[in-house]
């Protein structure tokens, strides 16, 4: 097929070439203005963060041999017997690992409750008050800016060492995280039902039990169960602060070179983290998949 | 006036019952799922807290102890000048960490998260193999990460710096190669259209579509690993969680909460900033 591509008069063409070559003079100009932005802020990073690069490449050799120094001695030939060895602990480990995963769903259950009760305070759609949604939020805000951790460092001490001030960090944390994720969604539903409910004589507790929570709660779930993957995750680290679960073995075997004893919690903390990932990402599926039917 | 709406409402409950039967009918098969599966979250609630041997008299007493605490911190005050001076520098450690962690770690994962991705390579072996390696480092916590590089590099920020790149290497990667996944195919068959090879249709159909998703999630874990990064001074590597633990060992309640106060207002005008730029990349709508 031949088709004639009929050509702009000169002075046209002149024009619309230029504006194109300003255009992209433009986009260069401000990708190199960002860029030179970026590199300021590596510069400084890297002079602040005390970053070594000689240090780095001296030592390099001391990151893979570390995990080769972990690695398990495994013979073929006695195969068995050095799996039993190197797993040794099993039975308090795996123990230990169900520790952790309760207190991350004993956390996560109670941070998701809170956060259920204060996530209608903190939509501006619900509530009248905008002094009530700013205190809310910001509450929320603390919650889940405050990280676990030093929660659970403050906790230790007022609660004594062993899983309570565990669960009561990641119960905090997750009540702030899930309760700004649950506004969110509550923000952005239907505001039919609202006025229909309103409309035939109900109360606020009516119209956020009758009229929010239906469109809602599936999202819910499927965050919460999102959380919980996270807060498995956070739990293995509480015991580094004396705060229950695995990390207390992990930690000291590190801190003492148990260099086997560390692959072997390392490996099971890895296996149930995606474990946990998996089953959840399936439940999730599952309910997102209900509500699209 | 909402009694009155209420009576016109349902003043013919049972006529309208009886009219539209299907809508009052109980769910028995919905209703036996909810009671099941919250009776079996209560269950492992409970269990939970058994085994973990809740010691519920400790709850009341820590309470009043964390009220003490709570007393004790008021007015937050860094204890003098050269003090806070100390903090301001291990504070601007604590950005460093997260902004050239998040930056390497985004860096390194780039090139894997092609491997990873189902449209880009195609390799299938490889991608199972990426991602599960890339699964593997995600399962491992920073705070894990930070333990092992300050093994490595001694103790002090860069190894901070190294676990978050670490950690931040596992999400990108997933993050970027779902990115890729769920491009739109169009502008890359317009590519292969008008006779670009493989490498041009990423280069100009694929990559163009992503790189603003992928530098709003760079953003976005700027300011997650900003709270990270406050924390892996705990176990030595650097930042503002080195002197905050050591201050809530030694009791010295005005500085806890100085220091607190210090990671609330930093991460705060961090997510301000961050949602700005983000939004100035992809639009306020696409974030939400």
């Amino acid at each position: 097929m031949q088709a004639a591509v009929t050509e702009l008069p000169e002075p046209q063409l002149r024009a619309l070439a230029d504006h194109y070559d300003a255009a992209v003079a433009e986009k260069r100009r401000r990708l190199a203005l960002g860029g030179a932005i970026l590199i300021a802020a590596i510069a400084a990073a890297a002079w602040m963060g005390e970053v070594d690069l000689v240090k780095l490449a001296e030592n390099f050799w001391r990151f893979p041999s570390y995990f080769i120094s972990i690695a398990p001695k495994l013979a073929l030939a006695t195969l068995w017997t050095d799996i039993n060895e190197w797993f040794w602990g099993i039975k308090r480990w795996t123990g230990l690992l169900l520790d952790t995963i309760l207190i991350a769903y004993v956390g996560t259950l109670l941070g998701a409750l809170a956060g259920f009760a204060l996530c209608f305070l903190a939509s501006a759609n619900l509530v009248r008050s905008r002094a009530l949604v700013f205190v809310t939020r910001r509450f929320l805000e603390f919650c889940r800016t405050v990280p676990e951790i030093v929660f659970a460092l403050l906790f230790v001490l007022a609660f004594g060492l062993g899983p309570l001030p565990g669960v009561l960090a990641i119960a905090i944390h997750t009540a702030g995280a899930l309760g700004k994720l649950f506004a969110e969604v509550v923000e952005n539903i239907d505001d039919k039902p609202l006025e229909g409910v309103v409309s035939s004589g109900g109360d606020w507790f009516e119209m956020v039990r009758f009229a929010v929570v239906p469109q809602v709660l599936s999202n819910f779930v499927s965050y919460a169960l999102l959380r919980f993957e996270i807060n498995v995750r956070g739990a293995a680290v509480m015991g580094f602060v004396g705060a229950g679960g695995i990390g207390q073995d992990l930690i000291e075997a590190v801190r003492k070179f148990y260099y086997s004893d560390v692959s072997a919690i390392l490996l099971l903390i890895i296996v149930t983290v995606m474990a946990i990932d998996y089953f959840t990402e399936g439940v999730r599926r599952r309910l997102i998949g209900q509500e699209r039917r | 006036m909402s009694t009155a709406r209420r009576t016109l409402s349902f003043g013919d409950e049972a006529g309208i019952a009886a009219r539209f039967p299907e809508h009052f009918r109980p769910n028995w098969i919905n209703r036996a799922k909810l009671i099941g599966g919250l009776t079996l979250a209560a269950a492992i609630f409970v269990f939970g807290l058994i085994r973990l041997e809740i010691p519920f008299d400790r709850l009341f007493s820590g309470i009043g102890r964390l009220i003490e605490f709570l007393g004790l911190m008021l007015p937050p005050d860094p204890g003098s000048w050269q003090l806070a001076q100390v903090y301001l520098h291990a504070m601007g450690e604590t950005l460093a960490i997260a902004f050239l962690g998040t930056l390497g770690g985004a860096l390194l994962a780039f090139p894997v998260s092609f491997l990873a991705a189902r449209n880009v390579l195609r390799i299938r072996p490889l991608q199972l193999l990426t991602r599960r390696l890339l699964d593997m480092v995600r399962g491992v916590d920073t705070l894990i990460w930070a333990l092992i590089w300050v093994g490595v590099v001694g103790l002090g920020p860069f190894a901070g710096i190294l676990a978050v790149m670490c950690s931040d290497f596992g999400n990108f990667g997933k993050l970027f190669s779902e990115a890729f996944e769920a491009a739109d195919n169009k502008p890359i068959e317009g590519v292969k259209a008008t006779g670009g090879s493989h490498v041009h249709s990423v280069r100009f159909g694929l990559l163009p579509q992503v790189v603003p998703i992928l530098a709003s999630q760079l953003l976005y874990f700027f300011e997650s690993n900003t709270r990270s990064a406050t924390i892996i001074g705990i176990v030595g590597a650097g930042g503002i969680g080195l002197q905050l633990t050591e201050q809530i060992r030694v009791l010295e309640w005005q500085k806890v909460s100085f220091l607190i106060l210090m990671i609330l207002i930093t991460v705060a005008s961090i997510d301000w900033i961050s949602s700005k730029l983000r939004f100035a990349i992809i639009g306020r709508k696409a974030v939400a």
